[in-house]
């Protein structure tokens, strides 16, 4: 039996006060829409004429439009870029820090900051520092003699995106990583350089086995945001008529959706959406039951 | 080589790495500022040092813009932002105590039932929810921004519970003895003695409100009176596109996020323990 307190008599009522608000919740915000959702798609509907029932060509069309195609794959390769780069960045500055050299706070400070800000707002200033003739970066590049770049161009936005994208998380990584660096005990390390380990043995004998629960609860959270990033892209790399230069999965279901009122498309894409979060998340946990240690 | 000068090597190795990093973090917003300060003429001027150094860019902003719109976007944000906390705060509280305490019928079930739902993209109840909102007839009100608020949330229900759970129970069997009630226990024990974790659930939920760009894109008219500051901005970048006055806009962005590096310098502690904590195995 868990251990908890038993509810007596009218206290009933209060339990289920304090749960009401989580319950609708669940019924109308996430479940709830998520079995909505799957019933629209089959549907074609534009919030005006009543809904007609589609069967499966909302799925179908997917597979033909391709603007939606080169959203879909444009998430996959912002995941693809984005997700290593968080993690490996952000143990790696965590890694730094914790080897106990002075002015930890300030610098805990300085990489969190971007992380506290809004995406909108620094992404105005970005657009900025990414300008062809008269951004502050390719004026850097310009004085270590390289041409300049368009960083915003098609063929270049994808990657400037992701760089601010990255920018812009490794604070909240650094964190999860110290929290987890400091948990493991002093004392593995000094037995190993004792036996003789160098720091790159120590690391990749004690440090990185034992903070595989990080990593994986990183990887799964940097995941889910590279799927339904949005604020840097739609600010970087708007054009005209809502249209976008690095169009993403959460664009397109935004555009069909609100701009277009296709509920019925709009809402099949938001189920594959999701579909590709659940196969991701049944990697993830197949990965967490065979190498992630815990202790 | 021996392992103290190994050490040293590998110190300053690290600091200059870190400070680099430091850099490049910290330079947008330097160049924020800079810019900011700047007369429009010298917008694109590449010197971070502002000559000559004014401040009409944040009275342009406050004072001359079209309709005095900028003070209400950063009223607008606030209101809505606060509400925001507000509602979560009282509501993931609430369950959180209720899964982490009671015992009832269902509790473990109902709990993974809400972790799940951190799994799902909210872009698949964004559909469904707008079309609820568009027949209550919200839409274009900045009802759909708040009232989801109060309808719990999985994420902050699951940090206030991991805190409560710390909490020693031998707390709650004395005052049961006492003959302390079950809403006597929350509001008396439980809620005075997670005031980092409660504190840390209002940053956050504070934060995210305050940055959110895809609702109120969504909901909110393009009304300069009705909008957010985040909607506000990106509108004024698209206006100013064909060339215009980017020191105003600088000057915005800066005031914009001026709020939450206040918020965050007075609470960081808060915030980077919270942030530990929803990292923490279950």
């Amino acid at each position: 039996m868990q251990y908890g307190l038993k509810p007596l008599g009218r206290e009933k009522l209060w339990l289920w006060v304090m749960l009401t608000p989580t319950l609708i919740g669940l019924a109308f915000g996430t479940i709830g829409s998520l079995l909505a959702t799957l019933v629209l798609s089959f549907y074609e509907w534009d919030l005006i004429r009543p809904p007609q029932w589609a069967g499966f060509s909302n799925y179908a069309a997917l597979f033909q439009n391709e603007t939606y195609i080169k959203a879909f794959s444009n998430t996959i390769t912002f995941a693809v870029l984005y997700v290593p780069g968080v993690v490996i960045l952000s143990l790696f500055v965590a890694v730094l820090l914790n080897r106990k050299i002075g002015g930890l706070g300030i610098f805990r400070t300085i990489y969190f900051l971007p992380t506290v800000t809004s995406a909108v707002a620094t992404a105005l200033v970005w657009n900025m520092i990414y300008g062809k003739d008269t951004g502050i970066l390719n004026y850097f590049l310009e004085s270590f003699g390289m041409s300049p770049v368009c960083w915003l161009c098609s063929n270049n936005a994808m990657m400037s995106v992701v760089i601010v994208n990255i920018w812009g998380a490794i604070g909240e990584g650094m964190i999860i990583f110290l929290a987890g660096l400091t948990a493991i005990p002093r004392d593995y390390y000094e037995a190993a350089s004792m036996d003789g380990a160098n720091d790159a043995q120590q690391f990749f004998k004690i440090t990185l086995p034992l903070i595989t629960p990080s990593i994986f609860f990183q990887t799964l959270i940097s995941a889910i945001n590279a799927f339904q990033a949005y604020d840097y892209i739609y600010m970087l790399t708007r054009r005209g008529q809502g249209d976008s230069t690095v169009p993403v999965a959460v664009y397109s279901i935004y555009r069909n959706a609100f701009n277009f009122f296709r509920m019925g498309t709009a809402s099949a894409q938001a189920i594959q959406l999701a579909l590709l979060v659940a196969v991701f998340m049944g990697i993830m946990f197949w990965w967490e039951r065979n190498y992630v240690v815990y202790e | 080589m021996s392992s103290s000068t190994q050490k040293i090597i590998l110190d300053i190795l690290s600091y200059a790495i870190l400070i680099f990093g430091a850099i490049t973090m910290l330079f947008p917003f330097l160049w924020m500022l800079s810019v900011s300060f700047r007369i429009p003429a010298q917008q694109y001027s590449r010197s971070i040092i502002p000559d000559p150094i004014t401040i009409q860019n944040y009275i342009d902003l406050w004072k001359n813009l079209p309709d005095h719109s900028f003070p209400y976007l950063v009223f607008n944000s606030f209101k809505i932002s606060t509400l925001t906390a507000a509602g979560q705060l009282i509501t993931c509280a609430m369950a959180a105590f209720a899964f982490a305490i009671v015992n009832f019928k269902g509790r473990n079930l109902l709990f993974s039932l809400l972790l799940a739902t951190m799994m799902i993209p909210s872009q698949v109840s964004l559909i469904p929810n707008f079309i609820i909102f568009k027949y209550l007839h919200l839409i274009g009100t900045q009802w759909p921004l708040i009232l989801p608020a109060f309808w719990g949330g999985a994420f902050g229900t699951f940090l206030l519970r991991q805190y409560f759970l710390t909490i020693p129970r031998d707390l709650v069997d004395a005052a049961r003895i006492d003959g302390a009630s079950l809403f006597g226990i929350f509001w008396k024990i439980y809620l005075p003695l997670s005031k980092p974790a409660l504190a840390a659930l209002t940053i956050f939920v504070f934060k995210d409100a305050w940055n959110d760009l895809l609702h109120p894109l969504i909901y909110l008219p393009t009304d300069m009176h009705q909008t957010t500051l985040t909607v506000g901005l990106a509108f004024f970048q698209q206006q100013l596109q064909m060339g215009g006055k980017f020191t105003v806009l600088m000057a915005g962005a800066f005031l914009s996020i001026l709020p939450l590096l206040f918020i965050f310098f007075i609470a960081q502690k808060q915030f980077i323990e919270g942030i530990a904590l929803s990292g923490v195995k279950r």
